[in-house]
């Protein structure tokens, strides 16, 4: 039961073998025995799963079960659940209890599958290590002295230890791959635009995408399937004909053009990932893909780019943060302006704070040309190299991270070396395009390495059948840590 | 480039966020090592090249000018850390 696809449970359902409220307790009992130690869920409310699972029983029972009816699905604490502590990982919104749903909640309450509980996160998505969240942080069930890797940690652990069937997160500049990668699951972010930002809270806007996290690329298919769609309340969502991402799952891999950028497998790579991901990549070829080397030659400019620009959004975006209409105030004040700045001080970590210092820096008078300007025309530089890449190869493969999961603490003193493990991810952010990770080995201590897959705009689905087909020649995605059964 | 501990406490005010001096002196530090590797980018040739704002390039959608939301006022209040007669509560601003 606990390393069922979606699809095998969808009919266990469909046949009455199991009901989504034995589902829904099964793994709510699973998360009350081994997330104290885990720390990956920030609220569980097992009143309200049940009676959600309870109403996908009755929608069973009168046969209008839709593919994901029944199934319970964690949630990152940054979707907005109407009724539902939504904290984003913070002491901000410590106390903020959602009055909506986000797009992609209502899409999947439409759909019957039902809200778990909401995951741990690196507070307001800022980290990549899920270090930084006010609840404190979220432990690598493959080695709980490591971290999992973040924003969307608590998600990718709810999966790993088999505590959800399935996750959904969101990745800014990594954050559904890279804690996807090094918790040894499967994460796919899609094109920007596909899936609705409606009331996920915003990091930075022209970056952030949601998506699914699963344990392997058919139950991405099937999620995305429901979370993908045009929402006329995000003003950046794509108007597209419904797409099934499932339809091209068994498609043979005969000719396929794998671009692998030298770029990738440079200084800084972790020798013990990049062996897991050559395999990976011979695999791929035994499979009938063909190899092509390619080059992105701005890769190492990607970083420094994108922290300027994610800062500068996120900058705007948290301002709305000021303890008037809700979330923290502080408790003591002398005027207005001595309450914003309180409240501020006291609600963010320093992590937020740091960035938020950052992109006022850069927006400042004076500053924003040097800058904020010259970080776009980089990202203009970053989207190019994939126009050319694409010309060559149909999709992209190589690390989703420079090493396996660190330790916790490792790096949470110095935000630069923290930053360096985004080299290979936020280039896909820049550009816009789908990225995802799915497990191809283990490294260094027995810990899980991740594949990244880029595809060209409106790839998912193609990305998806390699996954899928790489996923049916090997097994890397059935491994689950010891200590959780 | 490297900004004083002057230029940190300014930009936090900006930010309306309140900082001791001790704080802006760690601050500094963390904020200097990020605007080294930032300033990898400052000498790239990028004369000609149009900024990128976007992931893609869209137009502002438009629609018809009519009333979407229904009034939830009550409702979005619940949640608001000091309110009086339906309004925000916030320290006196005028005389």
């Amino acid at each position: 039961m606990l390393n069922a696809t979606l699809k095998q449970l969808s009919l266990d359902l469909a046949r009455k073998r199991i009901s989504s409220v034995e589902l829904t307790q099964l793994h709510l009992d699973r998360i009350a025995r081994f997330d104290p130690a885990l720390n990956a869920f920030i609220t569980v409310d097992r009143e309200r799963s049940l009676a959600q699972a309870q109403i996908a029983d009755k929608r069973i029972a009168a046969g209008t079960m839709q593919p994901l009816t029944g199934i319970p699905v964690a949630h990152k604490d940054i979707f907005c659940a109407k009724g539902w502590l939504t904290t984003c990982g913070s002491k901000m919104l410590a106390n903020f209890v959602s009055p909506y749903d986000a797009h992609v909640v209502e899409r999947l309450n439409a759909a019957g599958a039902v809200i778990l509980g909401k995951t741990n996160m690196d507070e307001f998505a800022m980290g990549s290590s899920t270090e930084t969240s006010f609840w404190g942080p979220v432990k690598n069930p493959w080695d709980r002295a490591r971290v999992p890797g973040g924003s969307s940690g608590g998600s990718a652990v709810a999966v790993a230890a088999r505590l959800a069937p399935v996750a959904i997160g969101t990745d800014t500049g990594g954050s559904i791959r890279q804690p996807a990668a090094l918790s040894g699951i499967c994460g796919i972010k899609p094109t920007y635009g596909v899936v609705s930002r409606y009331g996920m809270i915003a990091f930075a806007s022209s970056l952030d995408q949601g998506g699914p996290m699963a344990k392997c690329a058919e139950d991405l298919a099937l999620m995305l399937n429901v979370m993908a769609g045009f929402d006329a309340r995000d003003s950046t969502s794509l108007a597209r004909p419904a797409e099934d991402y499932t339809q091209a799952l068994e498609a043979p891999l005969q000719g396929l053009r794998i671009g692998v950028p030298k770029e990738y497998f440079s200084a800084g790579l972790g020798a013990d990932v990049a062996v897991a991901v050559e395999a990976a990549l011979a695999q791929f070829e035994k499979l009938g893909a063909k190899r092509v080397s390619i080059s992105l030659p701005n890769t190492g400019l990607s970083v420094p780019a994108y922290y300027v620009i994610a800062p500068a959004e996120a900058s705007s975006n948290l301002s709305r943060f000021d303890g008037v209409r809700y979330g923290y105030r502080a408790p003591e004040y002398t005027d207005l302006l001595d309450m914003y700045r309180k409240s501020r001080a006291q609600g963010f970590g320093a992590e937020v704070k740091r960035r938020i210092l950052i992109g006022t820096y850069v927006l400042s008078h004076g500053y924003y040309d040097a800058y904020y300007l010259k970080a776009q025309k980089i990202r203009r530089l970053i989207a190019r190299d994939f126009t050319e890449a694409y010309q060559q190869c149909d999709l992209i493969m190589g690390p989703t991270s420079p090493s396996v999961a660190f330790e916790v603490g490792a790096k949470a003193s110095d935000p630069v070396q923290m930053y360096l493990n985004d080299i290979y991810t936020v280039a896909a952010n820049l550009a816009g395009l789908p990225a995802m990770s799915i497990p191809c080995g283990f490294g260094e201590g027995g810990m899980p390495v991740g594949l990244q897959v880029v595809g060209n705009y409106f790839s998912e689905a193609q990305m998806l059948n390699a996954a899928h087909q790489y996923q049916r020649a090997t097994d890397w995605h059935r491994r689950r840590p010891a200590g959780v059964d | 480039m490297s900004l004083s501990l002057q230029e940190v406490k300014r930009v936090a005010w900006l930010a309306r966020i309140e900082i001791t001096d001790v704080e802006a002196q760690a601050v500094q530090g963390h904020l200097n090592g990020i605007f080294q590797l930032i300033g990898q980018m400052l000498s790239v040739e990028t004369e000609g090249v149009a900024p990128m704002a976007h992931a893609q390039d869209l137009v502002q959608r438009l629609r018809e000018d009519e009333v979407t939301e229904a009034d939830q006022r009550a409702l979005l209040q619940s949640i608001a850390p000091q309110v009086e007669g339906g309004l925000y509560l916030v320290p006196q601003v005028m005389e």
